[in-house]
This record gives C-alpha cells, sequence and structure tokens, in this order.
C-alpha cells in the first residue's frame, strides 16, 4: 500500500469512527455499512475474478434468515448469529458455485440467476421466515453475552468492527498470491489454464468467500433493522448489488463501497416519491453508465492516472 | 532402433458434429527437436494443439506423454507434466504488469496460489528470475508496463518469456510470429532457437523460411490428415504438399 492511499483509508477509518457523532443516523450508517459489505463482497467475483453472479441476494437473503432464527428462536448471542449466518451462506456457495464455475459467461449468470429463484422459492415456503411477514423484530442480544447492542451506537460500533474485518479479508484475498491468480484468469483464463492453474477451483474458492462475506452482510442486516424478509432473497436484490458496484466502479477496492453508500442514500431520500424512486434509480443508473463508465471511483482513479 | 519420443499421437481424431476436423494423426516428436506443424489455412493444426492441450476432448485416438496416456487428462494436470502452449492470437493478461505476466507464472511452483490469507509481498523473492526472464526477451526496461500498452510484437515475447516461466519440457508454439514485423520475426527466431537448447518445441508457422532455418522435421497437414513428413529439404519438393498449397498465398515461399 502507497503512502496515499494509507491516509486515505486512515481519513475514511476516522470519518467512520466520529460519524454517529457529527449527525450521522445510526440505523442508517449501519445499512451503509451492510451493504457496502455486500458489495465489496460481490466486487470479488465481478471485478476481480470475472464472474458476473445474477444471484448474489441469496446468500445475503439467507443469511439474515440464518442469523435472524438463531437469534431470536434459539437466543445465540450477536457475534455467533453473524458466524452462523456467514457459514451457512459460504456453505450454499460452496454447492452454488460448484455447479456455477463450469459455465462461461451468461451461462454462469444464468446458472446463479435460477438457483436464487429456487432459494427465493424454499423462503417463500419454509416454516422459519415468515413468509410474506418476513422475521421481524430480531433481538440484537449481548456481544459475548456481556454488552447489550439494544443502543444504535453501541450496534454500530458492532457492525463497523465487524465491516472491517469483512473488509480486511477482501482487500487481503485481492493482495493474495490467490489473487495474482484470480486477475490472471480474469484477464485471460485460457491463459492461465496454459500455465497449469485449475481455474475452476480457483473460481469455486473465490466464489466461496464472496458468498460467505455477502452472507456475512446480510446477518449484519438482519440484527441491525431487526429484519429478515424475502426482500433479501430477492432478484431485485441480486440486481441492486450488481448496479451498486458497477456505479462505484468494479474491480476497484472503494467503488463498490461508495456505489453502495451512494444509492442507499438516494433510496433514504427519495423514499417519498414511492415507486418513482426505481425510475430515478434506473435514469440515474443510465446517466452514470453513460458518463463515465468505469464507475465513480475507477474514473477517478483512470483521471489520476492519466495525469 | 526407435529413436527417444517425447510426444507421440496415435490415429488422434476429432470430428466436430460430424465434420472431421483432424483424421487419424500419428505425429512423433523426437525429444530435444524443434518440430514444424504446416498445411494451410484450416488444415486442422490449432485443433491439434487443442487436443494435445485437452482443450478439446478427443473423439478417438491416444496421445502419450513421456511414455504416459495423457488423452483423459484435464488440461491443467497436462500442463503440470511440462506441456505448454501458446495460442494463435496473443495470449497476455493485458491489465498486468509486464512482471506480473511473468510473476503469475513462476509463482505456480510455490504451492501458495490458494493461499487468499497471505500478502502478495510473500511473491517478491520471484522478482528477480521475473526480470530474468524479461531480460532474455528483451523487456526488462518495460517491467512495470501495464501489458496491455505493449506493441504486439513485444506481447508476443512477453508471451515467451512466461512460457518459459513454468520451465516447460515441450513448448508448443501457435504461429509465434504471425503479424510480426520483419526485424520481430528475426528476433523471435532467435529466441526460440536459444530457448529450444534444452527443450522440445512444436511449433505452427506459417513463414517458410521461419519453418527452414528453425526446424528438424516438419509435419505437413491437409484436411484434417498428414499429407507428408521429413526435413524441410525433403518436404518442400513433394509434389502433393506442392498441390495442397496451390492457390494459397505460402506457395511462393516453398
Ligand atoms: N470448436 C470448433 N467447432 C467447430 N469447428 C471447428 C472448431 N474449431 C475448429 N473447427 C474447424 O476445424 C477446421 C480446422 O481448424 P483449425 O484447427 O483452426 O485450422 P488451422 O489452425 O490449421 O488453420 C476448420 O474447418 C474449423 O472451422
Ligand atoms: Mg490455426
Amino acid at each position: 500500500m502507497d503512502k496515499r492511499t494509507k491516509i486515505l483509508y486512515g481519513a475514511l477509518l476516522l470519518v467512520a469512527l466520529a460519524a454517529p457523532f457529527v449527525g450521522g443516523y445510526p440505523i442508517f450508517l449501519m445499512k451503509v455499512l451492510c451493504f457496502a459489505l455486500f458489495a465489496c463482497a460481490f466486487n470479488l467475483l465481478i471485478g476481480f475474478t470475472g464472474l458476473l453472479s445474477f444471484g448474489h441476494a441469496m446468500f445475503f437473503g439467507s443469511a439474515a434468515y440464518f442469523c435472524g432464527h438463531a437469534a431470536k428462536a434459539w437466543g445465540l448471542t450477536p457475534e455467533l448469529a453473524v458466524v452462523l449466518g456467514t457459514l451457512g451462506a459460504a456453505i450454499m456457495g460452496y454447492f452454488v458455485g460448484w455447479l456455477a464455475v463450469r459455465r462461461q459467461g451468461i451461462y454462469f449468470a444464468m446458472v446463479t440467476l435460477a438457483l436464487s429463484q429456487m432459494v427465493y422459492f424454499i423462503c417463500v415456503q419454509a416454516p422459519f421466515t415468515g413468509a410474506e411477514d418476513g422475521l421481524q423484530s430480531v433481538p440484537r442480544g449481548k456481544l459475548l453475552g456481556l454488552i447489550s447492542l439494544r443502543d444504535d451506537t453501541a450496534m454500530y460500533y458492532f457492525v463497523l468492527a465487524v465491516f472491517l474485518f469483512g473488509f480486511y479479508v477482501i482487500y487481503r484475498t485481492i493482495h493474495s498470491p490467490f489473487g495474482q491468480v484470480l486477475k490472471s484468469i480474469r484477464e485471460n483464463e485460457p491463459r492461465a489454464l496454459s500455465l497449469g492453474y485449475d481455474v475452476d477451483k480457483y473460481k469455486l474458492l473465490a466464489f466461496v468467500i464472496s458468498a460467505g462475506l455477502a452472507g456475512m452482510a446480510g446477518a449484519l442486516k438482519a440484527l441491525s433493522l431487526g429484519l429478515a424478509s424475502l426482500t433479501d432473497v430477492s432478484w431485485q436484490m441480486s440486481g441492486e448489488v450488481v448496479l451498486m458496484t458497477l456505479l462505484g466502479g468494479m474491480g476497484t477496492i472503494l467503488g463498490p463501497f461508495l456505489g453502495a453508500a451512494t444509492i442507499i442514500t438516494m433510496q433514504n431520500y427519495l423514499s417519498g416519491f414511492g415507486s418513482w424512486v426505481t425510475v430515478i434509480m434506473g435514469i440515474t443508473f443510465v446517466v452514470c453508465v453513460l458518463a463515465f463508465r468505469r464507475g465513480i471511483v475507477g474514473e477517478i482513479a483512470y483521471r489520476l492516472k492519466a495525469k | 532402433m526407435s529413436a527417444d519420443y517425447i510426444l507421440e499421437t496415435q490415429h488422434l481424431t476429432k470430428a466436430f458434429r460430424g465434420f472431421t476436423a483432424v483424421d487419424g494423426v500419428n505425429l512423433q516428436i523426437v525429444r530435444g527437436s524443434i518440430h514444424a506443424l504446416i498445411g494451410p489455412n484450416g488444415a486442422g493444426k490449432t485443433t491439434v494443439f487443442n487436443l494435445l492441450t485437452k482443450f478439446l476432448p478427443v473423439t478417438s485416438g491416444r496421445i502419450v506423454y513421456n511414455g504416459h496416456d495423457i488423452t483423459s487428462e484435464a488440461p491443467a494436470q497436462i500442463a503440470r507434466r511440462g506441456v505448454i502452449r501458446s495460442f494463435q492470437i496473443s495470449a497476455v493478461f493485458p491489465h498486468l504488469t509486464v512482471m506480473e505476466n511473468v510473476r503469475v507464472a513462476l509463482q505456480r511452483k510455490l504451492g501458495t496460489s490458494f493461499h487468499f490469507w497471505k500478502s502478495d509481498a510473500s511473491l517478491a523473492h520471484l522478482n528477480d528470475r521475473a526480470m530474468q526472464l524479461l531480460g532474455e526477451v528483451d523487456l526488462e526496461s518495460f517491467a512495470d508496463t501495464e501489458t496491455v500498452s505493449l506493441p504486439y510484437g513485444r506481447k508476443r515475447a512477453l508471451e515467451i518469456a512466461t512460457t518459459l516461466a513454468v520451465d516447460p519440457e515441450l513448448m508448443l508454439l501457435d504461429e509465434p510470429t504471425q503479424g510480426m514485423g520483419h526485424e520481430d520475426v528475426g528476433r523471435v527466431v532467435e529466441l526460440i532457437r536459444k530457448v529450444s537448447a534444452n527443450r522440445t518445441v512444436l511449433m505452427v508457422e506459417h513463414n517458410m523460411s521461419v519453418v527452414a532455418n528453425l526446424c528438424n522435421t516438419i509435419t505437413v497437414l491437409a484436411r484434417g490428415s498428414v499429407l507428408a513428413e521429413g526435413p524441410y529439404a525433403e518436404v518442400s519438393k513433394n509434389a502433393q504438399v506442392l498441390e495442397a498449397y496451390v492457390g494459397s498465398s505460402e506457395m511462393e515461399a516453398l
């Protein structure tokens, strides 16, 4: 990491730590962090491995249910409920990935979409998801059985800590020997194969990591908003994370974060417009893609490099 | 006395929906030689490479490498045995730096390529070897360049450096001089000669002067079958070969 990047990350961390004291609504901030983690996890696939999953909501949403159920029905402490959600999503990711990574391009996207629709219908039917109502008033519980997270500010710091951990895992993965191979697969899959890399195995591991972290985001979301619902597993949610990532800049590290923050902010301020929100967001998205097709962060990085 | 063959194929055949692109090909590649595979466009040369590296499944026939039947092995497995191919279109990793291109090939033998929890600083000790390989193809000064911005000839040279990084026993080169200017061709020929010192090369090549001054044995493929085989002097006088090339641009070169 060069010095400028370190300063940037340091500054962002300070902002995140200070946010609740300078007027940020904890609930809003938590929501941003959850979706930012979701988008960063998704970006590990599309931005660094070249795989477009169109069903990532199945990991986000299922983990929200796992975590919500564990906290509500079994009374698990929040950190364990998050771990459970993460592992559950990672295991699902293993099976979905196993089926999907053999397919190329659009077929990969279609397999993930089809499987996520299956998961959606299971969630509609399953007894513990609460169907249309969802899992409501999921308790936040006590961290390690000691510290109550009922207070929004306390919960925010818990979410921030988990987010930082997830973000670090992604950062580490991208900048690891494994990450180098992933990038080579993204750049030229047949060439990576011809150098002796079992590309399917690398893609599968990337898929599992991405699914697990998407699950971690979903679990956090269930705890912080106290709700896991069908929206979280729907195809619209899968589409939203694609949008966040593209808007912020896929293949950049901070892009998905910024994309998620932008979209959550817009949803928040535009909620008065009812169903027009979708239209306004759609137009914004089209404009953004036309104006800077590398995404916000991608475009900034490109301009800086060109200088 | 039977020669020492590094690679043999027996009745190698590939059919695409009833169209036989490779038809009962028997190849014998002598260890340490530079062997050319030539033939008109569409003869099946690239398909043979795809079969040898299992990028395509074999319809029938056998492939024997170093005494092992590798007909049913996976592409990555064959590559790890030491058979490394290049591609007809340039095969680099465009948005990695020139140095990273070579390093990603070097890194495989470390056995840490699944270690996502490790820093890529753990690869830094490969940089010297990577620079050395780049030196062999005159690319040291481009080490930190993003590969996409290299001129075409340099990309092909980088490909060879990347291939050398995995220290292949058998190199399969698909038209390594295609689309190159005169000077670049000369450079690549010298490079191939140099790197072939302790390995075997099987190459598809259209430029007959390259074939004439580089290759020990030539196999001529036409419509999926072997038409002729032997040293250049012999093959270039073969009436059938001349006929197969009639109307094609390589005619004058022969
Ligand atoms: N994947 C494929 N599917 C169908 N036909 C193919 C495929 N690959 C090659 N062919 C056909 O096989 C023949 C040989 O092609 P190729 O091996 O590329 O020729 P060469 O490299 O000698 O120019 C051509 O007629 C080509 O159209
Ligand atoms: Mg060809």
